[in-house]
C-alpha cells in the first residue's frame, strides 16, 4: 500500500486515503477536433513500465487532485505536484533525470 | 513410542496439569505444551490422514511450518478447521479433532486411495475428468467436491470479536529469537522507537535448544538478560504469540496476534491486526529445517530431526525409545546425542556424506553412537508408525545392506532461511552454492516510497546458522537499520561465543541417488498435498518445465503451509530432471500472509452493523415507528413502502399510488443530493457540465438538466435551481451526490480550474419533503402557507415560504405528473416539519408514500430513471431527451462523444413504452424477440425492457423499453421474453402513459 503526500494539504497518507485518476497531463479534444485526436484523449494511455505521471485525489482528506511521479516497477515516488499545471516543474524532471537517465515519457525525457 | 520423560522440558510448568480432549478421547497435558507436544506425551503419533491418498500421518515439525498435525479445534460457533497442533497452545478444555478420514482416524476407507496412487499420479484431474462433457456437472464435480478440501467449513457464526490496531514504528523486528533480540536491543539503546513481534509464546527461538555459550554463560541465560533490558526500554515494545504475516509496498506491515487462542477463558478480541508502518523492517525469521526424500518419509514417526530435538527439550517428550537419524549435515548430530542423553536409545546415524562429519559426528561416537556414512535410508518399515529402517549405499540404487529396528526417524536435509517477509516486497535471492539455500541478496532490498531499501535481514533469516554468525549478524543488521535511519551505532565487541563448530552439508535431497521408480513413488516432498518425487519427474517430463508450471501442475507447495518443507527439495528435484541448476530454476513467488490468518482478523470490526456506515434521514425514526418497510439505496435506507396491519407490501404500493393520484401523498425525499455551486462563474460551469444551458436560468426558477460524461453516456439527472446571480443548488439523484459532485470537483480542479466556482455538497444538510397529489396546494393551506398559488408559485419554481412556523424553501417540481412542492428545511427540521405536514394531511386522508409508489408514479409519467433506463451505456438521445441537449452551446461535457458516428446509428435501442395485449406486466428484464438467429444460433433480441409495473392508475401492465428504431415504430406489436418460455405480445406505445399534456403538474 503506497504512502503519498499530498501537495495540497501537506499530508503524508495511506494510498487508501486517495484515488487514482488515471494518466496525468491529458490534453483535452472537444467539439471540433478529428477522431483521431479525441481517440488519442479519450483513450490512447500510456503504460510505461518505469517512470509515469499519474492523476490522484485526496479523496478521504482535503478532496484536492494533484499530480504524482512515480516508478511503476519499483513504486519509488520522485514527487507530488499541482493539479492545475499542464507538465511537470522541471525541479521535479530534474530529480527524475538524474535517478533515471534517459528516460521517456510521451514527449518528455 | 512416544512418552514424557522425568525431569525436562523447558516450556512446560509440570505443576500445572491441564485437561483437554483428541476425537473425544480425554487427555492431559502441562501448561506451556502445545497440542502437539501433549498429544505425543499421550503416545498420540497419528494426527491425521493427508489430502490426496489418505495416508496415515504424524506430526514432522514443532512450529508453523507443520504439513502434517491440521486440526479442527473447539466447536461450534468457536470451531476452526486446519490448525496446526505445532502452534496452537494447549488449555483446560481444548477440543481438537483430526481431519480427512472416514469413518475414523484410525480405520480410513479413503484410504484407498493410497494403493490406487499408481493410477493418480501429477496431473490425474486433468488426464481424467475431460469428457464426456454431460460427466462434469454430474459426476465428476460432485466427486472432486467431497473429496477435496481438509478440514470441514465451520457452520455456525464465529462467537469472538476481532480488532484491528494502527501502529507506527521507525523499526519493526520481525522475530523475537537470538538475532531479533539482539537487533533489537543495540536500535533500542539509541532510542530508535522499536516494535519487536514473535510469533511464539517465548523469546529466543530455538537457540537454546541447540547449545553454546554466549559470554561464559548458557545462551538462555543470554536472552534472558537481553529480555530484561529490553523490558527497561520505554522506546521498545514487545509483543508474542504476534506473527508478521505480510511485508508490503512503503513499509506497510501486517501483524497478526492471537490474544486468546491460549486461554480457556475467551474474552476480548480473538485475534488483532496489527497494521503497521515501519520506516525500517528487521526479518529474524530464523530458518526451516528440510525434510529428505526417502521412501517412507511420511510414516509417523519420521520427523525433522530440529523438531524432534525441540519436543526432547522444550516439552520433556521423547519421540521415539530407539530413533535413526538421518542426515546431510551436522546439525543433525545435536538430535542423536540430545536422544542419548536423555537416556534414549540412538540405533545409528545415517549420514550421506561419503567423508562424514565434523566435530558434532567426533562427540556422537564418543558418546556412543553408531554412525554410518555414505549411507541412506531404501525405505523406512511401518504403516501407522515406523518400525525399522532399511539401510543402503546412497550410490547406489537402493540394494538393502542392513534392516535396523527403530520407533522414531529424525532426517535433516539442512536449513533454509525463512525469507518469506524479506521476499513478499520484492527482495532478491542468491543461491550459496556451499551451504546449499537461497539467501536474501543485501544488495537487492525491497525499497520504500523514497526507492531506498527498507528492509533487511538478521541471524538464520539471513543464512547465518552457528551461533557466533547468528550473532554477529545480529549486530550486523542492526547497524545497517540505524543506518537507514540516520543513526550511527557505536563500535563495540561482541561477546565471547563458545560452541562446536560444523562443517558444511553436502547437497543431498533424495537418497539413494539411484533410487528406482518404486521408490521415488513413495519419496514425498509435499506431505500435505502428498507431492512425491516420482510426481515432480513425471511434470518434467511431460514440459512442464518452469518451476510455477510445475508447481501447478503438481500442486507442490500449494497447500495451507504453502510448501515451508518442501520447496527447496521440489526445485532440486526439478533442477536435476532438467540438468540445471537449483538457482537456474527459481523459486516460485513468496506471498503473504506468512501463515494462514483468519478471516476474522480480516474483517476486525467490519461486521454486522459495523460493516458500512448507515445513513438515516432526519425523519427515519417517524418511518421506522410508522411501520415502514425499508429498502437500502447505496447506504442509505428509505421506506420502501408502509404497509398496514395486514397489507401485502404490493398492495401497500397500489394504495400509496392511488392516494397520491386522487388525494395526496408525502414523500421524504432527503436523500436527494444537494450541491451548492457557488462564484462569478457558476452559470458557465455548469454550461460545460449539463448538456443543456444553466446560466440563462432565471433566479427564482428551476430547469430540469442532463450530466454526461466525456464519452456522451448519462450519468445523472435532476432539477437545479437558480438561488441567486452567483448560486445554483444541483439536484442530483441520491446514489449521484457524491459522484456529481467528485464529477464537478474533478473538472474544476483538473481542466477549469481558471473559473471561478466553489463546489459544496449540502445533501445532509437539508431534510426535503415532497408534497403531492391534487390536494397539495391545500394542505399547504391550511398550514397557513402563503403565496403557493399558480400564479405566485407557478411550476418550476421556487420560493421561501413560511409552513406551519417552519421557514422552508419550496421548489414546485414533480416526479409523479401530479402538481407537487418539494420543501426543504435544515435537517434540523426536518421530523418537525414532517409531523406537522402529517398532521394537516389528516383532514386529506394523506398518506406517506416510498421508494416503489415514487417509482410507479414516474413511469407511468413517462420519466427516465438514472440506473433503470440508463446503465452506462447509454446517450440521453436513446432516450427521446433531445430537447434537453442544447444545440447553441459550442462545449459541454459529452457533446464531442456523442457526435461519434457510431451514436448516430439509425438502428439504435430507443426509448418507447409498451402495453401488453393482455394487460398483464412483463417481467424484469425481459428482452423483445427478433426474429432469425445470431451464428451462435441464439434468437436475436431487438430490445430490451428498462422498467416494468403494475399501473394501478391506468389497471394494467405498463413498460418502459428501449427497441430498435423504436419510436418510428408506434402501435407495432412485439414479443416479449418470459422466464418460463414463450412471449407475451406487446404494443409500442408513447413512454408517456399518464397525463401527455402535463396539465396535472402545472396546475
Amino acid at each position: 500500500m503506497l504512502l503519498l503526500e499530498c501537495p495540497n494539504c501537506g499530508v503524508i497518507a495511506e494510498e487508501t486515503e486517495f484515488h487514482g485518476g488515471g494518466e496525468a497531463h491529458l490534453k483535452r479534444f472537444g467539439p471540433g477536433s478529428s477522431d483521431q485526436d479525441f481517440e488519442g484523449y479519450l483513450f490512447q494511455r500510456e503504460n510505461p513500465r518505469g517512470v509515469h505521471f499519474e492523476r490522484w485525489r485526496h479523496v478521504t482528506g482535503c478532496g484536492k487532485w494533484f499530480h504524482a511521479a512515480r516508478d511503476t516497477v519499483t513504486l519509488e515516488v520522485f514527487g507530488t505536484y499541482s493539479a492545475q499545471t499542464v507538465e511537470p516543474p522541471e525541479d521535479l524532471l530534474e530529480t527524475i533525470r538524474a535517478k533515471r537517465p534517459g528516460f521517456k515519457w510521451r514527449d518528455i525525457a | 513410542m512416544s512418552s514424557r520423560l522425568a525431569g525436562s522440558g523447558r516450556r512446560i510448568d509440570r505443576s500445572k496439569k491441564i485437561e483437554f480432549s483428541f476425537n473425544g478421547r480425554r487427555m492431559s497435558g502441562f501448561e506451556g505444551d502445545t497440542l502437539a507436544s501433549a498429544l505425543l506425551a499421550n503416545d498420540q503419533m497419528l494426527m491425521g490422514r493427508s489430502f490426496k491418498y489418505h495416508r496415515p500421518r504424524g506430526v514432522v515439525a514443532s512450529g508453523a511450518e507443520e504439513p502434517n498435525a491440521l486440526m479442527g479445534l473447539g466447536k461450534d460457533a468457536r470451531f476452526e478447521p486446519n490448525q496446526r497442533a505445532t502452534t496452537q497452545e494447549l488449555f483446560d478444555g481444548l477440543e481438537a479433532e483430526s481431519q480427512n478420514h472416514w469413518p475414523s482416524l484410525e480405520f480410513d476407507v479413503g484410504a484407498i486411495n493410497n494403493s490406487l496412487s499408481r493410477f493418480l499420479p501429477a496431473g490425474f484431474y486433468y488426464k481424467t475428468f475431460m469428457g464426456p462433457r454431460a460427466f462434469w456437472k454430474h459426476v465428476y464435480e460432485p466427486i472432486i467436491r467431497r473429496s477435496a478440501g481438509l478440514g470441514k467449513a465451520p457452520k455456525d457464526r464465529d462467537a469472538d470479536p476481532y480488532e484491528h490496531l494502527y501502529a507506527h514504528a521507525d523499526l519493526l523486528v520481525v522475530g523475537g529469537g537470538l538475532a531479533g533480540l539482539t537487533a533489537a536491543l543495540e536500535a533500542g539503546r539509541l532510542g530508535v522507537q522499536v516494535l519487536l513481534l514473535e510469533q511464539g509464546a517465548l523469546w529466543g527461538g530455538r537457540a537454546p535448544v541447540d547449545g553454546g555459550e554466549v559470554a561464559g554463560q548458557p545462551v538462555a541465560a543470554h536472552i534472558a538478560d537481553l529480555v530484561a533490558e529490553l523490558e527497561g526500554l520505554s522506546n521498545v515494545t514487545m509483543r508474542l504469540r504476534c506473527m508478521g504475516a505480510g511485508v508490503y509496498d512503503h513499509g506497510y506491515v501486517l501483524g497478526y496476534e492471537r490474544l486468546t487462542d491460549h486461554l480457556s477463558e475467551k474474552t476480548g478480541p480473538r485475534h488483532r491486526l496489527w497494521r503497521i508502518r515501519a520506516r525500517q523492517v528487521l526479518v529474524a525469521t530464523g530458518a526451516i529445517e528440510r525434510p529428505i526424500s526417502f521412501a517412507g518419509n511420511d510414516i509417523p514417526g519420521v520427523m525433522l530431526a530440529g523438531a524432534m530435538r525441540d519436543y526432547l527439550s522444550d516439552y520433556g517428550v521423547s519421540v521415539g525409545d530407539r530413533i535413526v537419524v538421518v542426515t546431510n549435515n551436522d546439525d543433525a548430530y545435536r538430535t542423536a546425542i540430545a536422544q542419548k542423553e536423555a537416556g534414549l536409545s540412538v540405533a545409528a546415524v545415517i549420514d550421506a556424506r561419503l567423508a562424514g562429519g565434523g566435530a558434532l559426528a567426533q562427540l556422537a561416537r564418543e558418546a556412543g553412537i553408531r554412525v554410518e556414512t555414505g549411507r541412506a535410508i531404501a525405505h523406512v518399515n511401518g504403516k501407522k508408525r515406523v518400525t525399522g529402517v532399511a539401510i543402503c549405499s546412497q550410490a547406489g540404487s537402493g540394494a538393502v545392506l542392513e534392516e535396523i529396528a527403530c520407533d522414531a526417524v529424525a532426517m535433516s536435509g539442512g536449513w533454509s532461511p525463512a525469507v518469506h517477509l524479506w521476499s513478499h516486497c520484492g527482495g532478491k535471492l542468491s543461491w550459496d552454492s556451499e551451504r546449499a539455500m537461497f539467501r536474501p541478496d543485501p544488495d537487492r532490498a525491497p525499497t520504500g516510497a523514497d526507492g531506498l531499501p527498507f528492509v533487511a535481514t538478521a541471524g538464520s533469516a539471513s543464512g547465518a546458522l552457528s551461533l557466533s554468525e547468528v550473532l554477529k549478524d545480529g549486530r550486523y543488521a542492526a547497524r545497517t537499520v540505524v543506518d537507514r535511519l540516520g543513526l550511527s551505532m557505536p563500535e563495540a565487541t561482541a561477546p565471547e561465543v563458545w560452541e562446536v563448530e560444523e562443517i558444511p552439508m553436502a547437497p543431498i535431497w533424495t537418497m539413494p541417488e539411484g533410487a528406482t521408480y518404486k521408490l521415488r513413488s513413495k519419496s514425498w516432498l509435499d506431505f500435505q498435498n502428498d507431492v512425491k518425487v516420482s510426481d515432480v519427474q513425471l511434470a518434467a517430463a511431460e514440459g512442464f518445465e518452469s518451476v510455477e508450471h510445475a508447481k501447478r501442475y503438481t500442486t507442490l507447495g500449494m497447500a495451507t503451509d504453502q510448501g515451508k518443507l518442501s520447496n527447496i527439495n521440489g526445485l532440486a528435484v526439478l533442477s536435476q530432471e532438467l540438468n540445471v541448476t537449483i538457482p537456474e530454476v527459481g523459486t516460485t513467488t513468496f506471498r503473504p500472509p506468512y501463515t494462514p490468518i483468519s478471516m476474522g482478523s480480516i474483517a476486525g470490526e467490519a461486521r454486522d452493523e459495523g460493516f458500512q456506515p448507515l445513513r438515516k434521514t432526519p425523519m427515519y425514526d417517524w418511518h421506522e415507528a410508522n411501520g415502514a418497510f425499508f429498502e437500502p439505496v447505496g447506504h442509505w435506507r428509505r421506506p420502501y413502502c408502509y404497509p398496514k396491519a395486514g397489507e401485502s407490501h404490493a398492495d401497500a404500493v397500489l394504495r400509496e399510488i392511488t392516494a397520491v393520484r386522487e388525494r395526496v401523498g408525502l414523500l421524504d425525499a432527503s436523500t436527494l443530493g444537494k450541491l451548492i455551486v457557488r462564484g462569478p462563474d457558476a452559470g458557465k460551469f455548469l454550461d460545460l457540465i449539463y448538456t443543456n444551458m444553466m446560466s440563462t436560468l432565471k433566479p427564482g426558477r428551476c430547469r430540469y438538466g442532463l450530466v454526461c460524461d466525456e464519452n456522451g453516456f448519462l450519468m445523472d439527472d435532476g432539477v437545479v435551481a437558480r438561488l441567486d446571480e452567483h448560486s445554483f443548488l444541483v439536484h442530483t439523484t441520491t446514489g449521484g451526490a457524491e459522484h456529481v459532485h467528485a464529477h464537478m470537483e474533478e473538472w474544476l480542479q483538473t481542466e477549469w480550474w481558471d473559473l471561478k466556482v466553489h463546489v459544496v455538497n449540502v445533501t445532509e444538510q437539508y431534510a426535503q419533503i415532497a408534497v403531492v397529489g391534487p390536494q397539495a396546494r391545500q394542505l399547504l393551506e391550511v398550514l397557513g402557507t402563503p403565496g403557493i398559488s399558480a400564479e405566485e408559485l407557478p411550476f418550476m419554481a421556487w420560493a421561501d415560504r413560511l409552513v406551519g412556523g417552519i421557514p422552508c424553501r419550496i421548489y414546485r417540481i414533480s416526479f409523479s405528473g401530479e402538481l407537487s412542492y418539494e420543501l426543504s428545511v435544515p435537517a434540523g427540521q426536518g421530523l418537525a416539519l414532517w409531523t406537522e405536514l402529517m398532521a394537516a394531511g389528516h383532514g386529506f386522508d394523506a398518506v406517506p408514500y416510498g421508494t416503489e409508489a415514487l417509482h410507479v408514479l414516474r413511469a407511468e409519467k413517462g420519466f427516465i430513471m438514472i440506473g433503470d433506463e440508463t446503465d452506462g451505456t447509454i446517450i440521453p438521445q436513446d432516450l427521446g431527451l433531445n430537447w434537453a441537449i442544447s444545440k447553441k452551446k459550442e462545449d459541454f461535457i459529452g457533446k464531442r462523444g456523442q457526435m461519434r458516428s457510431h451514436f448516430q446509428d439509425p438502428d439504435r435501442w430507443k426509448l418507447v413504452g409498451l402495453e401488453t395485449v393482455d394487460g398483464s406486466v412483463i417481467e424484469d428484464g425481459a428482452y423483445i424477440l427478433d426474429d432469425g438467429q445470431n451464428d451462435k444460433g441464439q434468437r436475436n433480441m431487438q430490445g430490451r425492457i428498462t422498467s416494468t409495473y403494475y399501473s394501478p392508475t391506468l389497471k394494467r401492465g405498463i413498460a418502459m423499453a428501449l427497441l430498435k428504431k423504436g419510436p418510428e415504430r408506434m402501435d407495432e406489436v412485439v414479443q416479449v421474453t418470459k422466464l418460463a418460455g414463450g412471449s407475451v405480445s406487446a404494443k409500442v406505445v408513447d413512454p408517456v402513459f399518464y397525463d401527455k399534456a402535463g396539465e396535472k403538474q402545472n396546475v
